[in-house]
């Protein structure tokens, strides 16, 4: 398996060879560099931890400009990838686009845009209440959320209403339709998670 | 948003020539039937010109048997083989969706620049 840190810049189209319209998330990902491999005897796990966006020094704080100095340059954004190929990896090596290929299947992992305080209806799809038959005040009300007496209390999980979006999502199974080796782009099919600019890993499932 | 558009520039077509709202409009529109292809074409009032970049579109419109049909193009598909200026209409506006209410010839015509 490998994968690759990335930017996602936002949504196009592309058409293929048969003229077709395909709708494309474009991400600018790498180049990375190996900042660390950890290892089943040192740290417990086998994981390769990748670094992305070459910043200045003056913007990282000295814990991380120490552990960063060991290995590569000034990197902003780390990640760590389990099930790396780590057999030819350094310290250092650089990683770019050039891993993948178009007809890649990946998994893309982002953070998902905050969406506040919502209730049942957008958070979970409830369907609210009725609008006509005498109804008032229940038109996005969640409906019974459990029996009487028995269980005097309300089931762990029950869907509410919460704080939704801003977590870590994953989609799977997203194929890869260009690659741009030159301009560090890479051109998947369909969304992904997060706003523009926003950090995303892309690992590779299949060839 | 730059990188956004240069990341699809080579898809872009440069053999599309100038036309607006208002033209009469030759689209020559490759049709795939099983393994062969031809061409078929549209020809009608372009009534519309719509987004930017790679995913401009433009919608033609013409009366046929009397009954109104619009297509619409991306303007950089490759499923285009040609698109043919024959008249240069003067109007208006850019958005030429009161033709859908008019009836007859009032519907087609449009005043030629001369």
């Amino acid at each position: 398996m490998n994968g690759i840190i990335g930017k996602k810049i936002g949504l196009t189209r592309i058409f293929d060879q048969h003229g077709r319209n395909i709708p494309v998330t474009v991400i600018e990902a790498g180049p990375c560099y190996v900042t660390q491999i950890k290892t089943q005897e040192k740290d417990g796990y086998n994981a390769v931890q990748l670094g992305f966006e070459e910043v200045r020094e003056k913007v990282l704080n000295k814990p991380k400009l120490g552990h960063l100095k060991k290995s590569s340059k000034a990197l902003r954004i780390l990640k760590e990838f389990r099930d790396f190929n780590s057999n030819e990896l350094q310290p250092g090596s650089e990683i770019t686009v050039d891993i993948f290929k178009p007809g890649d299947i990946v998994s893309v992992t982002g953070k998902s845009k905050g969406k506040g305080f919502q209730g049942g209806v957008k958070r979970h799809g409830f369907r609210g209440g009725p609008k006509t038959h005498g109804q008032s005040d229940r038109f996005r009300a969640p409906g019974s959320i459990g029996a009487s007496s028995s269980p005097s209390r309300v089931w762990k999980g029950m869907r509410m209403a919460g704080h939704m979006g801003n977590k870590t999502v994953t989609i799977r199974n997203m194929k890869v339709v260009e690659v741009n080796p030159e301009k560090n782009l890479l051109l998947v099919k369909g969304s992904v998670p997060g706003a523009r600019n926003g950090i995303i890993s892309i690992t590779k499932l299949k060839d | 948003m730059d990188k956004l558009h240069d990341s699809v520039a080579h898809q872009m077509r440069n053999d599309i020539p100038m036309f607006k709202a208002g033209d009469t409009l030759v689209v020559d529109v490759k049709v795939r039937e099983g393994e062969k292809e031809r061409i078929q074409q549209f020809k009608g009032i372009c009534i519309a010109r719509k987004g930017t970049g790679i995913n401009e579109t433009f919608t033609v419109r013409k009366i046929s048997n009397g009954v109104g049909v619009e297509r619409i193009f991306p303007v950089h598909s490759p499923n285009i083989a040609k698109i043919e200026r024959v008249a240069l209409g003067r109007v208006r506006r850019a958005k030429l969706y009161y033709l859908r209410n008019l009836k007859g010839r009032k519907a087609t015509r449009i005043k030629e620049v001369r």
